[in-house]
């Protein structure tokens, strides 16, 4: 009982609620085997994918901040991937560094103009997304004459980017494991965590406590950049071409995810384990639709009326964590 | 003279404050010395707060000095200001009440301890250290430092940001309106803490408007008016209606009491009667 009460005050709490739910919904009502929805590997890709650019956003959002660009910075990845090893034909480290080093790029820009100037991250980001479109494209054009441009990678890139894990599983799902373990240790284990959380909490009092708030904002900034710009080159590597269009819906996807994930949109609430479970509730109802009887049109209400529940959800869980007293009263 | 008893840890001397145009401060001298509170009255807009922020590092006096064991000082900010150890807690005590009583406790001076390679927040210690450093200060209800600030009373808030400042090492407590939002018994739980802070030799700046607070932990007392000191007395020195008539600008207060009387008397002793 005081376990269940002590697991309903965390801010993954709500996520996994959410996912028994919506299983449990496709199961009974969608007439979906439950082994087949477990076994599918189309939701399981598709929340690795999203995964790895959650966490950074999530955190981010935690933190008090937002950015958007990724949804620029997942093509921007794959092109950079593509325009260097394949259109160019530079060896593929060469094309990946160049992925990643276009996201921390743009990242850091993002970091330091939200910390130099009073604009919203969400303004600043929603101008490095569209900037990023256009650059994307007009050096695709310009350099390649294409907006679609063909890589192949070596065996070696393949195994570790773009492998199909038996045949359907991809290895980016490895990666997304890796990065929330990652992610989720430096955020509950380590100083840097209480940092963020006391950054979204009150920027200036973080700052007044010695936090270094300016470096942290841009290194978040910078991560989430970067690992957008790593979920393109896995994708560039793995269908062996890259396109300038596409990505903009993980802008959306992503930011559900974090808040079905339990994250206050306010900041200084959340955790890594929720935005996980977050995103896999998310897959589970975009993708596991197709498993069932269940026109998949019907996916968009389930995630707007999840979306909207998780809202009212996380405002009651925070309520109620606040007038968490611990030990009951009286039991010595 | 070396700083002694008799040197004050925090003074002002001859502050002036203008924002722009408007002269907010107008030759402000006060001092504070160690084991004494300094209770800071005033009506709205007296000033006080700003006399806070001057001392806390937030702005800059426009002319005059502050001085800290007798030396003058300039706080480029606030960081500056808590570093020499002026700790300021603002009417809602923690600011993060998001955080666990331990995390927040020591947000910027996270313990840690060895874990492999890594170095990783020591949750328990952060946990003792907090609850204990309340608990000293007999706030015995707190006991779980996992339990979210914001789950605290005010009180209970207010204590463990004093605990708090006083455990990094504060000299000066610097506390804006601490018992404001706070019902009698809260409020007489912040009293005691200030009673005990004092005790432990800290100085103490108190700023409210409730007299009967003020009286009940002060030992040195300053009523600002439209940002003058009009008034600089120490305990037992004015009594109570002295007090609240200096706070409300003398007459004003009188007047109103004569009006009030008047009413009662020609309604047989009834109040007036809320509309
Ligand atoms: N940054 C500022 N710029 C301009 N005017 C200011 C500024 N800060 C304070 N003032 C003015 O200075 C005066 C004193 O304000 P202050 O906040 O110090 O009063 P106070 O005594 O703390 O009042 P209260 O009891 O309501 O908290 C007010 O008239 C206020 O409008
Ligand atoms: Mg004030």
């Amino acid at each position: 009982m005081t376990s269940l009460r002590s697991f309903l005050y965390r801010p993954e709490a709500g996520a996994i609620l959410s996912l028994l739910a919506v299983t449990a919904f496709f199961v009974i009502f969608g007439g979906v085997d439950l082994a087949t929805l477990l076994g599918a590997a189309s939701w399981v890709n598709f929340a690795a994918n999203l995964g790895i650019v959650a966490i950074p956003v999530g955190l981010l959002m935690i933190a008090g901040e937002l950015d958007i660009s990724i949804g620029a910075m997942i093509p921007a990845g794959s092109m950079a991937t593509a325009i260097l090893s394949g259109y160019y034909g530079l060896p593929i480290v060469v094309g990946m560094l160049g992925a990643l080093a276009l996201g921390a790029l743009v990242g850091l820009v993002n970091g330091l103009l939200t910390v130099r100037t009073s604009v919203p991250s969400l303004i600043i980001t929603l101008g490095t997304l569209v900037a990023m479109q256009g650059i994307v494209l007009s050096a695709s054009v310009l350099l390649t004459g294409s907006a679609s441009v063909a890589v192949t990678a070596p065996d070696w890139a393949k195994f570790l980017f773009g492998q199909l894990i038996g045949g359907s599983h991809q290895v980016t799902i490895v990666w997304w494991v890796i990065i929330a373990v990652a992610f989720a240790f430096v955020v509950h284990s380590t100083r840097y965590g209480n940092w963020i959380f006391a950054m979204g909490g009150d920027k200036v009092s973080a700052r007044n406590a010695g936090i270094p708030t300016q470096r942290i904002t841009i290194a978040l900034f910078v991560l989430s950049a970067t690992c957008a710009a790593f979920v393109g080159m896995c994708q560039a590597i793995q269908f062996n071409s890259a396109q300038v269009s596409g990505g903009m819906g993980y802008i959306f996807n992503a930011i559900v995810s974090v808040v079905v994930g339990g994250v206050l949109l306010t900041g200084g609430f959340g955790s890594v384990v929720g935005i996980f479970f977050g995103t896999i509730t998310f897959a589970v109802v975009s993708q596991g639709i197709y498993f069932t009887d269940i026109d998949r049109n019907w996916s968009n209400l389930i995630i707007g009326a999840m979306l909207l529940i998780a809202v009212a959800m996380n405002e009651t869980f925070r309520k109620m964590a606040l007038s968490y007293t611990g030990k009951k009263k009286g039991a010595h | 003279m070396s700083a002694t008893k008799s040197t004050p840890i925090l003074a002002m001397r001859g502050v002036n404050k203008s924002f722009g145009p408007h002269d907010v401060l107008h030759d402000i001298n006060l001092e504070v010395r160690a084991g004494e509170v300094l209770c800071l009255l005033g009506d709205n807009g007296a000033g006080k707060s700003t006399v806070i922020r001057l001392l806390s590092g937030v702005h800059r006096p426009t002319s005059g000095t502050i001085e800290l064991d007798g030396k003058p000082v300039g706080f480029d900010n606030p960081r500056a200001a808590s570093d020499l150890g002026i700790a300021t807690v603002h009417q809602f005590g923690g600011t993060f009440p998001l955080m666990t009583i331990g995390r927040s406790f020591f947000v910027g001076a996270e313990p840690t301890r060895r874990w492999g390679p890594f170095k990783v927040f020591d949750r328990k210690k952060a946990n003792a250290i907090a609850v204990k450093a309340v608990r000293d200060f007999g706030i015995t209800r707190i006991d779980d430092g996992d339990r979210l600030v914001g789950g605290l009373s005010g009180g209970e808030r207010q204590s463990l940001a004093i605990a708090r400042a006083v455990h990094f090492g504060a000299r000066v407590l610097i506390l804006d309106e601490p018992t404001a939002a706070l019902g009698v018994k809260q409020a007489s739980h912040v009293l005691r803490i200030v009673n005990e802070a004092k005790r432990r030799g800290l100085a103490v700046i108190f700023i409210t408007h409730q007299v009967t607070h003020a009286m009940a932990v002060g030992d040195h007392f300053a009523v600002l008016i439209r940002g003058a000191v009009a008034a600089d007395f120490r305990k037992g020195q004015k009594t109570r209606e002295e007090i609240t008539d200096l706070m409300a600008g003398g007459e004003a207060m009188a007047e109103l009491e004569a009006m009030i009387e008047g009413y009662a008397a020609s309604q047989d002793g009834h109040a007036p009667q809320v509309a």
